[in-house]
């Protein structure tokens, strides 16, 4: 290379570096993804981060608030027959989708269908069991359910519950994720994969005088250092879930501001109670109290994670409704521990955890191992990447497994398919006939009184019989620039841009 | 032998090179433990779902049959569709190539512009203190590790002075300025690195020609010693650097994983880990064969420079 097209090529960036700077166009908020998000369609989406853009892309026919309520948001109201075997849903008039269409009972109908009946779909095992869909008038549905199912509610808060507009959907087809037009505040502009997504203010939004916002750009950064810096530099304005790790340096940062509220979902060992014959070891449900109660939650939370995440023992954290309060996190009880295993006949237990080689839960694991030690249990750490573990777990080729589930609004979606004997996600093949009868029943009563009652019993069987390790809560931690004001928390981690403002 | 029976012959290597990478790599992929259709199918891995999503994507059929499938998709341009976003895997490789290119061009800039001066210098003044600084800071390029640097050099320039952006990717159409600073720190990493290699390579060559015969002629006819270095020496010498060049800039077109995860660049190494981590046969196989591609086909040239820099290989 020349002298010369060395000099031209200092002063191209010369005058780069002097054109451009950190600052942006006023009312374009940046939000730092952890990861790239899938498809932009809501009946094949399934990656959480998703979820994040739908939230500002995508209404849904209803939203919770910070504390779980259920309210309308597409919808207006909802009335449940008496034999909760049908929903009768009123729709917000004078709402459009990006394209122009109007959102109305002809538009739900169609989305509920293409939710079922699109081949690959996610959505088919949330709502699976409306057999129809009646309009009754323009602004009127009623879905008609193969089985009562109060938690059907809950599952059209999310994904289930986004309207896309049926003329986009038929044009583009199984496309429809390049390019999605629903009717939430923002619409798309455009993606580059593994890039950005950008989107900006929709004009007709239903309720616009909330949005203060004129585009709003999602970065995914897979490295939470990297992504942390972006924040620190202004290149972005919000990172959702950041790394309890991180917490002292954005704390110590005067522009930059940390909220954190208890997750919806909870970290947990599956332990194999009858999945082949692998389950032998911890069969005896002694066995599997005797490791429970030789855990220290309170020590593990504080040594791995500064205190900054909730231990637990039930599948929903201490500061839910449907926390059984009576049977609280058990104090360590190594002497009772041995005894149990004795009487189990298996008083120098060994078994194997198998680990994804994550950081949170490598160091958890270790300590427990040190924990279970103490009680005479040696519990070997296997390593494996994830995928190859939760296969190994479907397959029952494993002892106890290192997983979490990310939580859902409604108590159903964190217990029903993991405990019940037929439950998709019930690994370990854990099968109590009260359990299943219990469960069942509680998505058949609409009343949350009655319907903690129910809870509560189940709990109360599964406390008892530890199908798994329900070990601790995290805390949802989302971190924002000074600049940005007007930011409610949400336990489901998703950032809702309404009342959102940047200065 | 002419020129082009020289680039026939070794375009009939090639083919069967490609079609040995993509065996290769198809049969590694499977070996990779963990369902895909599990790993697609996320938290909601309904059996219902995960079998719909394998028979959707044929991986419910012997290995030979899927790598037949995907086989005679390829001859005819198809190189399927991503499991995760189920967008055309050629639409997405076009999407990322530019990216890459531009990453691999300014890399292999940074690297050129640091590497041969730096080389030229230390040869020129062997054992002397320019030789040994410049051997520090090419080893030092060497060994600092990417990710290391990459960080570092974002908490400096981004945070503390605010210079630059610390991540993201603006392509050059949309703003070009915005485009150079946001390429320019992931450069200087990856660029650095290959400064150290084009350094070492470009000095020991120098040395060797600079103690040739002809180049004591040259002296001896008390030709100025800028003139002997710039003009005798270094052309010679330039040879083998060409080909180191050729290599190293077809690696950083396979990709630099770690370098493109801190910066948020949307590349190939960032396409490619996704790729494999969320078991995406598709896009890992379409990313592979096409760096192949690129990285046989940028040896290739490399050989036919050398061919024609070089008259003794005409005779062979």
């Amino acid at each position: 290379m020349s002298l010369c097209r060395i000099r031209l090529l200092a002063l191209t960036l010369a005058i780069a570096l002097g054109t451009t700077g950190p600052a942006a166009a006023q009312g374009v908020l940046r939000i730092g993804l952890n990861d790239d998000p899938d498809a932009l369609d809501p009946t094949i989406s399934r990656a959480y981060t998703g979820r994040l853009v739908f939230a500002a892309l995508c209404d849904k026919l209803f939203d919770v608030t910070p504390d779980l309520k259920i309210v309308p948001q597409l919808a207006t109201g909802f009335e449940w027959a008496p034999d909760q075997r049908s929903i009768v849903i009123k729709l917000r008039p004078g709402v459009k989708f990006h394209d122009g269409e109007v959102v109305n009972a002809e538009a739900v109908k169609f989305n509920i269908e293409r939710h079922i009946s699109t081949p690959g779909s996610f959505r088919k095992t949330e709502i699976g069991q409306i057999s129809s869909v009646d309009v009754l008038n323009d602004l009127t549905v009623r879905f008609s359910l193969s089985e009562p199912l109060v938690p059907l509610l809950a599952a059209l808060t999310d994904r289930a519950g986004m309207m896309v507009s049926p003329k986009a959907a038929r044009a583009l087809g199984d496309r429809l994720g390049t390019r999605p037009v629903c009717a939430g505040p923002f619409r798309f502009v455009e993606r580059v994969a593994q890039g950005r997504i950008a989107l900006e203010r929709f004009a007709d939004y239903w309720d616009k005088a909330s949005i203060h916002l004129d585009r709003v750009e999602f970065v995914p950064i897979t490295d939470s250092t990297a992504r942390l810096a972006s924040l620190r530099s202004g290149d972005l304005h919000l990172i959702e879930r950041a790394s309890p790790t991180d917490l002292p340096e954005i704390r110590g940062d005067a522009r930059l501001k940390v909220v954190g509220v208890p997750e919806l979902g909870y970290q947990m060992i599956p332990l194999n109670v009858a999945n082949g014959p692998r389950s032998k070891t911890l069969a005896d449900v002694r066995v599997r109290q005797a490791i429970d109660l030789a855990i220290d939650r309170e020590t593990l939370v504080k040594t791995v994670f500064n205190n900054e995440y909730i231990p637990g023992n039930q599948w929903v954290s201490p500061g839910s409704t449907y926390y059984n309060a009576r049977f609280p996190v058990a104090r360590r009880d190594v002497a009772r521990a041995r005894q149990l295993l004795k009487d189990a006949g298996q008083p120098n237990l060994t078994f194997t955890l198998i680990v994804p080689p994550e950081r949170d839960r490598q160091e958890a694991a270790q300590i427990i191992q040190a924990m279970l030690a103490e009680a005479g249990i040696t519990m070997n750490i296997q390593t494996q990447e994830n995928v190859t573990m939760l296969t190994n777990g479907r397959k029952g080729d494993f002892e106890a497994y290192f997983t979490f589930w990310s939580g859902r609004p409604d108590p159903d979606g964190n217990v029903f398919t993991q405990s019940t004997c037929k439950g998709a996600q019930n690994d370990s093949h854990y099968c109590n006939a009260d359990v299943d009868a219990l469960l069942t029943k509680a998505r058949q009563v609409a009343d949350p009184a009655q319907r903690k009652k129910l809870y509560d019993r189940a709990t109360e069987i599964m406390v008892r019989d530890v199908p798994r390790l329900l070990l601790w809560h995290r805390r949802v931690f989302t971190a924002y620039s000074a600049k940005v004001t007007g930011f409610t928390p949400y336990p489901d981690g998703i950032i809702r841009l309404k009342g959102l403002k940047l200065n | 032998m002419s020129l082009a029976l020289y680039v026939a012959r070794r375009v009939v290597v090639l083919l069967p090179t490609l079609f040995f990478v993509s065996v290769l790599i198809f049969s590694l992929q499977k070996l990779l433990p963990g369902d895909a259709a599990v790993a697609l199918a996320g938290e909601e891995n309904d059996p219902a779902a995960v079998a719909a999503i394998r028979a959707r994507y044929h991986l419910d059929r012997p290995v030979v049959v899927q790598y037949g499938i995907w086989m005679a998709r390829v001859l005819r341009g198809d190189l399927g569709e991503s499991l995760r976003n189920r967008l055309p895997v050629a639409e997405l490789l076009a999407a990322k190539l530019p990216v890459t290119v531009e990453l691999a061009v300014c890399s292999m800039t940074v690297a050129l512009v640091i590497g041969i001066p730096a080389g030229v210098l230390s040869a020129a003044r062997r054992g002397g203190p320019v030789d040994v600084a410049a051997n520090v800071v090419a080893l030092s390029g060497l060994s600092v590790p990417h990710f290391w640097l990459g960080i570092m050099l974002i908490l400096l320039f981004a945070v503390r002075l605010g210079w630059l952006p610390a991540s993201g990717y603006v392509p050059p159409w949309e703003d070009l300025g915005r485009n150079l600073t946001t390429i320019l720190l992931p450069s200087v990493v990856l660029g650095t690195g290959v400064a150290g290699v084009m350094m070492r390579h470009t000095r020991g060559a120098m040395l060797q020609v600079l103690d040739a015969d002809y180049v004591r002629t040259a002296r001896a006819k008390s030709v100025p010693e800028r003139l002997v270095v710039l003009k005798h020496a270094l052309r010679n010498a330039l040879i083998p650097v060409i080909t180191l060049g050729a290599i190293e800039f077809g690696r950083l077109l396979s990709g630099a994983v770690l370098t493109e995860q801190i910066f948020a660049i949307p590349g190939f190494g960032k396409m490619l880990v996704d790729g494999v981590l969320n078991r995406d046969y598709a896009v890992v196989q379409g990313v592979v064969l096409v760096s192949a591609t690129l990285y046989v086909l940028l040896n290739l040239l490399a050989d036919v420079l050398y061919f024609l820099a070089n008259p003794r290989l005409r005779g062979a």
